[in-house]
Order: structure tokens, then sequence, then C-alpha cells
């Protein structure tokens, strides 16, 4: 229950870094810190206590068993296994997070060769 | 980022072990099926390898290899995204009916578990994903290299306070 | 000796912690470089979830996310001082953030215990996994063929933003006017 409370924090710490700064860097900033607090809240939801990672072993024989002749994983490796169903979705997850963060970073760039400044009090005075 | 790159130490150790990053985001493409991996990962290390090289020589040196120009970044880009499009499309027509024939079916034979040609359709997967997400990422930091040489920005009168 | 989950809480502490400098400090360069302390942390937790699939794609993630954003801030000016201070508003959005953390700490208790998951989905998965793909790494082969469907939609989304910044960046080659 900690955890979650503890990812829920960070999750208001990068929506506070991303609504209440007046510069372009640091509302990226806030994104950024959004994106990793939203990952780890799904990776923290699929952790069992005394867990293996989800891939078999080759050098762990106890992990699987042959059944006539395909393997089949044992009943030992199902029930000390961690959850792999939310690592598939956050691996792809991170991988977009990098490219709106790029995307942002443009717009950034753009922002600053038009108007000369990151602050964003002063390119709503400039009417382009 | 200058046109004409770093100093002479940083170019030597790019040359040195630029092949071993290539070589280590090709093998975690490559075996996503048995290592932890897989294609996000593995492209994102072959785009490391190759930001390096751009860091290192510069905008100019990259650009005159013709494979790592602009325009055949964007192809290989979208070549790689319709090859996984059509091996998922593949499998509406081709699976067996013990998968069943939807989309995503997995048509190719697949193998035994622990060696290489295993998992079927995942190792196809694994290659066009890789290669979509390195040559993607690749050639936006390649632009916003360029656009950085090419328009700078002139401050009439100092901006800090 | 300590259990295991303190090391958990430790690393979540840190993480807080950098994330609040990385907000707060009028160094444009000491935040970027914060954040990046942020994604190593939680790489480095990942690894102790028993994620090592996720703490390597964070971690090549993060250096490249630290590239692109020290290339926007390095040739700037490092330092910005905030001219005028909106208080009223600050204090507005602590506050609505306060409550929304009140409310979703009431609805996390419902959620299973941590260190005891509920595997109700994941079942099928990990029984038929082997023979229907012989996939070994059991993340992969539930994101490229179980849930292939989704993956397609994740890089269809990588796409869009990669056209994006493209076109927002257009104007490479034009000669500066002089």
């Amino acid at each position: 229950m900690l955890a979650y409370v503890l990812c829920m924090v960070l999750l208001a710490i990068g929506i506070y870094g991303m609504v209440a700064k007046k510069n372009v860097i640091k509302m990226i900033v806030g994104l950024a810190v959004t994106e990793y607090a939203v990952n780890m809240l799904l990776v923290v939801l699929g952790w069992r206590k005394d867990g293996i990672p989800p891939i078999l072993a080759p050098d762990h024989p106890e992990q699987v068993t042959r059944v006539g002749d395909t393997l089949h994983a044992s009943s030992q490796f199902l029930a000390t296994t961690v959850d792999p169903l939310p690592q598939a979705l956050v691996l792809t997850s991170i991988v977009v997070g990098l490219a709106v963060v790029a995307l942002a970073v443009a717009l950034a760039v753009r922002i600053y060769q038009k108007y000369g400044t990151f602050d964003i009090t002063e390119i709503r005075k400039l009417k382009g | 980022m200058k046109r004409e790159g770093m100093t002479l130490i940083v170019k030597t150790i790019t040359r040195l072990i630029t092949g071993f990053i290539l070589l280590f985001g090709f093998y975690v493409v490559v075996y996503g099926h048995i290592t932890p991996g897989g294609g996000f990962s593995g492209g994102v290390v072959i785009a490391l390898a190759l930001i390096l090289t751009l860091l290192a020589f510069g905008n100019r040196f990259v650009e005159e290899y013709a494979l790592l120009g602009q325009e055949g970044l964007k192809r290989s880009d979208v070549l790689a995204a319709l090859a996984f499009l059509v091996v998922a499309v593949l499998g509406y027509f081709l699976a067996s009916d013990t998968v069943g024939r939807v989309f995503f079916g997995n048509w190719i034979p697949i193998g035994t578990p622990f060696h290489l040609w295993s998992g079927g359709i995942v190792l196809v997967c694994n290659v066009a994903v890789g290669v979509k997400v390195a040559t993607s990422l690749f050639a936006v930091l390649l632009v916003l290299a360029a656009f950085h040489n090419h328009r700078r920005y002139n401050p009439a009168e100092p901006k800090e306070e | 000796m300590f259990e295991v989950t303190t090391v958990h809480y430790v690393l979540m502490g840190f993480m807080i912690v950098a994330s609040l400098v990385a907000i707060e400090t009028a160094d444009l360069l000491g935040s970027v470089i914060c954040v990046g302390a942020v994604g190593f942390a939680l790489s480095a937790l990942n690894l102790l979830l028993g994620a090592p699939d996720l703490a390597l794609a964070l971690e090549v993630v993060d250096v490249l996310t630290f590239v692109v954003l020290i290339r926007v801030v390095r040739t700037r000016r490092d330092t910005y001082h905030a001219t005028s201070r909106d208080t009223l508003g600050i204090a507005a959005v602590i506050a609505g953030l306060s409550v929304l953390l009140v409310i979703t700490s009431l609805s996390l208790a419902d959620l299973p215990v941590f260190g005891e998951p509920v595997l109700r989905m994941t079942k099928g998965y990990l029984e038929a996994g082997l023979q229907s793909n012989a996939a070994v790494n059991y993340v992969t082969s539930i994101v490229f063929d179980f849930r292939g469907y989704d993956t397609l939609g994740e890089a269809t989304v990588i796409f869009a933003s990669i056209i994006g910044a493209f076109a927002v960046l257009r104007r490479v080659g034009r000669k500066h006017e002089a």
C-alpha cells in the first residue's frame, strides 16, 4: 500500500512540474517524471514476493517439465514467477515516452528560434 | 554540435568501440525471445551507437554515407513498419487452424524452445521493430543537429534580466 | 537483516527527492541531470522487481533522453531566474494535487497487496505459452504474439511522433537569408 502511495506522490510531483512552471524546459522535465511514475506503478503491481523473472533459464532444469516431446513450464515455475503482463505493457510505453520527449524538445527548439526565450509569459506578450 | 566533430582522442575511441556497441545491439534484437531484451530495447541500443558516430565525427561525415543520409533512413524506417504490418496481415491467411486464422496468427513454423529459430512470428517482428526504432530515433537526432547548424539565433540584446 | 521491500522504499524515496530537486532548481543543466538520476534509480528498482527487460530498456532510454535534453539546454544560457511568482496559482495547484492524492489513497487500498499479485489473465499465457509459440521469454511472447495488436498501435504512435518532429523542424535546407 505504501509503494502505491509513493508512486502517486511521484505522479503528483510530475503534474505539478508540468502545470505550475513557467519555463518550457521545466515542463518537459515534468513530463518525463510523470512517465516514469506511471511506468513504475504498473511494474509495482506485478511483483511477487521472492519471485523470479518470467524467463525460463536453460541451466535450471526444474523449471520445465517434458510431456511427450514438448516442453511445458513446470508448476514450480508458475508458483514463483513474477507477473509478465504489466511488464509487457510497460516495455513499449517506455520507448513511446522517449519519442514524445523528442517531439517536445523539437517544439522547444523551434520556440527558442522564433521568440528567443523559454519563458512562456514573455512568449504570450509577443504576438508572433 | 559542430559540423566537424570532436577532438582526435574522441574519434579514435569511437572507432574502437562503435563496432562492439552495434554487435551488442544486434544481439539484443535477434535473441529477444530467449534472453531479456527484444526489438524495442535493442533498437535503442543500435540508435545509440549511430548517435555516438554522429557526435564524434560531425554532420558532414555522417551525411556523406548514402545509407545514413536522411532519405535512406526514412526509407528503411517505412519499409520496416510495412514489413511488420505485412507479417501481421499474412497471419489472417496463412495461419494453421489450431492457432486460428486471425490477425497476428502465428504462421511461421515454430521450432524447439531455447534454440535460435523458435518463437515463429516473434523473431521476425523483433527484427522489424528493432530496425524501425533505431532508424527513427537516429533520424530525429540528425534533424535536430542539422537544424541547429543552419539557423542560429542571433539575439539583438541579451535576454537575462 | 532488512526486508527486501526496504530497499524498494529507499529507492522510491530517492526518486521522489531527486524529482523535487529536478523541478525546483534554478539551474537548467542541474535539473536535466536530476531527471537522469531518477531514470537510473527506476532502472535499478525494475531490476529488483524482477523485470530485466525493463531495466535494460529504461537504462538506454534514460541515456538517450539525457542526450536529447542536453542538446537543447547546453547552447543556451544555463540559469533561469523566475521573473514573477504567482503564489495564488501555485497554492491552488498544490491544493488540487493534495485532494487528488487523498482520494486516490482511499481507493488504492482495494488493489492487491504489494507482493501478492492476482494472476488472473496471465495464467492462460503462462501455461499455454510454450506450446503455442516456443518463445522462452514470456514478456516478448506476450508483446509480439499474444498481444501483437497493441504493439502495432504503439509502433504507430512512435511513427506519428517522429513524423511530427520532422514536420516541426522542416526548414533545414533553406539558406539563411542574410
